[in-house]
């Protein structure tokens, strides 16, 4: 795994939108006022007339998208994530999950890398939400390509889906001919020590922590679950038998997201340590987005600590953990 | 023998024809789906009874005078004409219109709100109930998805099909109906008729006193909706408002409709009428027979 560049994840789904748009005469766009932020501007720019303005009402353009849906369109509404899968919260519950409306919501500015912006506008919430509704598809893509290969899989897919995104740049190391498929998770460096399930911007962190780990002669498996929802019990289920420890990485609460998913998924399949490196029940703020993925702990060293300390519960149980600890201070 | 049929809690298999029809001609029909809504209340043992028996005068004229086009038999159909209930709630009065139109056994009614039943508390369009277009019972969302597909319609596929959707007074309250009222009127969706059931109740007391919503026919108007009142018990008075829309459309106006349907909750049961205590429970045994006996009186 190689860094091929950096590109943002929102630009992959404006130019998955636009590949869709090229596909399927039935594909329409609504805007909430900031379509040049989320990218839909490109959609708009080629496909004027299917393209309609909503405003800022995020409840109304996601009860607009069903009413689209019903109709035979596919609709897809994006804005901040704070505003389209929160603020819209009942509207996605009731109206697109209930009615098993075919709309697609995407959700940019997500997790602290928005930056100056401020918690308002971070969301690390949404995953957690989302993953619970019925009939909804829930995707948090690593890199540009696979954010535009999300997008264009979302919109051929049936059913409602959510793509979560991000505004600032993030290393590229998927290319165009990566597989990807909805609902299968990607392994990309396998191990047996411990396992790596992560998935957004901190995959990449967990290849850098999965190098280094190497480095200590630690072989460590990097997973990536894009597909939060369906979940890829298979696969995770086969990391925590082989492994028999994990590391979930995420930039999202620690609760009820990836991880959240990972722990359930292991609880009942595979019992083993988890170690969870995400947002830990904190509001965002303002700062460079670098500075701040290392204020809220979401980088390689946590990621690398978390691994030494999972393979420490699994071999010496809690007892070798306290003297452990010391490690999550680890500097690299 | 005639009187009796009425007055029974059992269902009968008699239905209408969709068509336009002299005034006296809907007072028949809504009094049939009046006494369907106490046969299913009273069975169901829950539901909102207040609602539905005041809006029936409406749901006559809606389904039964042509102004909506449909095919019974197959209300899949991608070209018929669509209604949105979005007060969910008052599920019992379209479950009964539907029914009687033959969309759907008139015996089913019996299953309201009981287990595994195609006619949800709310209505459900997981079990596909023949004309349920959505689920709704989360006010203000109904309208909205009604306005997304009346855009379908004006400005994708540019056919005339006509949307229709019904709110109540108290769900003026949800602020996201105001966004789709500002949608409609941008979008200049002149197949779109928004019905307004205007009974003046809901829940905890008389709307100005939860919380004021009036005056309802300026705020429509300010929203760029061409706005008719009329009174919801006056079958002349509410065709008057169909028309008006059915024009809107045929001179294409680039306006929304609004119809303000002045209506009492519980209307056609003496002890229910404009009580707010009835927005939310059904009747008693003895409750529905009285009921029915004095629907019974009626044609």
């Amino acid at each position: 795994m190689d860094l091929l560049g950096s590109k943002p994840t929102r630009f992959g789904f404006g130019d998955g939108l636009v590949d869709l748009g090229e596909r399927h005469s039935n594909v329409v766009v609504l805007g909430g006022d900031i379509t040049g932020s989320v990218m839909t501007s490109l959609f708009k720019e080629k496909f004027p007339d299917r393209f309609f303005s909503i405003g800022i009402a995020e409840q109304n353009a996601t009860t607009i998208a069903t009413g689209l849906a019903l109709s035979g369109k596919i609709p897809f509404f994006a804005s901040y994530g704070a505003f389209c899968a929160l603020r819209n919260a009942d509207q996605l519950r009731i109206s697109v999950c209930y009615n098993e409306a075919n709309v697609k919501i995407g959700g940019g500015h997500a997790g602290i890398s928005v930056g100056p912006d401020g918690a308002t506008h971070q969301v690390l919430e949404e995953v957690a939400f989302l993953r619970t509704l019925p009939h909804m598809t829930m995707i948090v893509p690593a890199d540009y390509h696979e954010a535009r290969k999300a997008t264009v899989a979302m919109g051929e897919m049936v059913g409602p889906a959510y793509i979560r995104f991000g505004r600032s740049p993030v290393p590229m190391f998927t290319t165009e001919s990566t597989p990807f498929e909805l609902g299968k998770a990607n392994v990309l460096m396998d191990g047996t020590d411990v396992a790596i399930i992560a998935n957004g911007a901190l995959v990449w962190e967990s290849i850098l922590a999965a190098k280094e780990l190497a480095k200590k002669g630690i072989s460590a498996r990097v997973v990536n679950v894009h597909t939060v929802k369906p979940f890829d019990f298979t696969t995770v289920t086969q990391a925590a038998r082989e492994c028999g420890c994990i590391v979930t990485a995420e930039e999202h609460q620690v609760h009820a997201g990836l991880g959240g998913a990972v722990a359930e998924c292991t609880a009942k399949n595979a019992p083993v340590p988890i170690e969870f490196v995400g947002v830990k029940d904190s509001f965002g703020g303002s700062g460079d987005p670098e500075e701040l993925m290392v204020k809220f702990g979401l980088t390689w060293r946590e990621v690398y600590a978390s691994a030494l300390i999972a393979m420490e519960r699994r071999d010496k149980g809690s007892s070798g953990v306290r003297a452990i600890r010391e490690v999550a201070t680890y500097q690299g | 023998m005639m009187r009796e049929i009425k007055a029974s809690l059992d269902f009968n298999t008699a239905t209408f024809t969709n068509e336009r029809r002299d005034p006296e001609g809907f007072a028949p029909i809504a009094n049939e789906i009046r006494r369907d809504i106490i046969r299913m209340l009273v069975r169901a043992g829950s539901g909102h009874s207040g609602g539905p028996l005041g809006s029936a005068d409406v749901f006559a004229v809606l389904y039964f005078g042509g102004y909506m086009r449909y095919n019974p038999a197959d209300m899949q159909d991608t070209t018929h004409d669509r209604f949105v209930l979005s007060a969910g709630h008052m599920a019992p009065v379209m479950y009964a219109a539907l029914a009687n139109a033959g969309c759907y056994p008139k015996q089913e009614q019996e299953t309201l709100r009981k287990y595994n039943t195609r006619l949800q508390g709310h209505p459900g369009r997981d079990m596909h109930l023949p004309g349920v277009e959505t689920s709704s019972g989360s006010l203000g969302q109904g309208i909205s998805i009604a306005v997304g597909m009346a855009m379908s319609d004006h400005l994708l596929d540019k056919n005339d099909r006509r949307v229709f959707s019904l709110t109540g007074d108290g769900e003026l309250q949800e602020g996201s109906v105001w966004e789709a009222a500002m949608a409609a009127s941008h979008f200049g969706l002149d197949n779109f008729c928004w019905i307004i059931d205007n009974n003046d109740c809901q829940i905890d007391g008389r709307v100005p006193d939860v919380m004021n919503v009036y005056p309802i026919d300026a705020k429509c108007e300010s929203f760029g909706f061409d706005t008719i009142v009329v009174d919801g018990h006056d079958f002349a008075d509410l065709m008057r408002g169909f028309d008006r829309f059915l024009e809107n459309q045929r001179n294409k106006t680039g306006k929304p409709t609004a119809i303000i349907a002045r209506t009492y909750m519980g209307h056609g049961v003496s002890f229910m009428n404009d009580k707010f205590e009835w927005h939310g429970k059904p009747p008693s045994k003895e409750q529905a027979a009285a009921a029915l006996e004095e629907l019974a009186e009626m044609p």
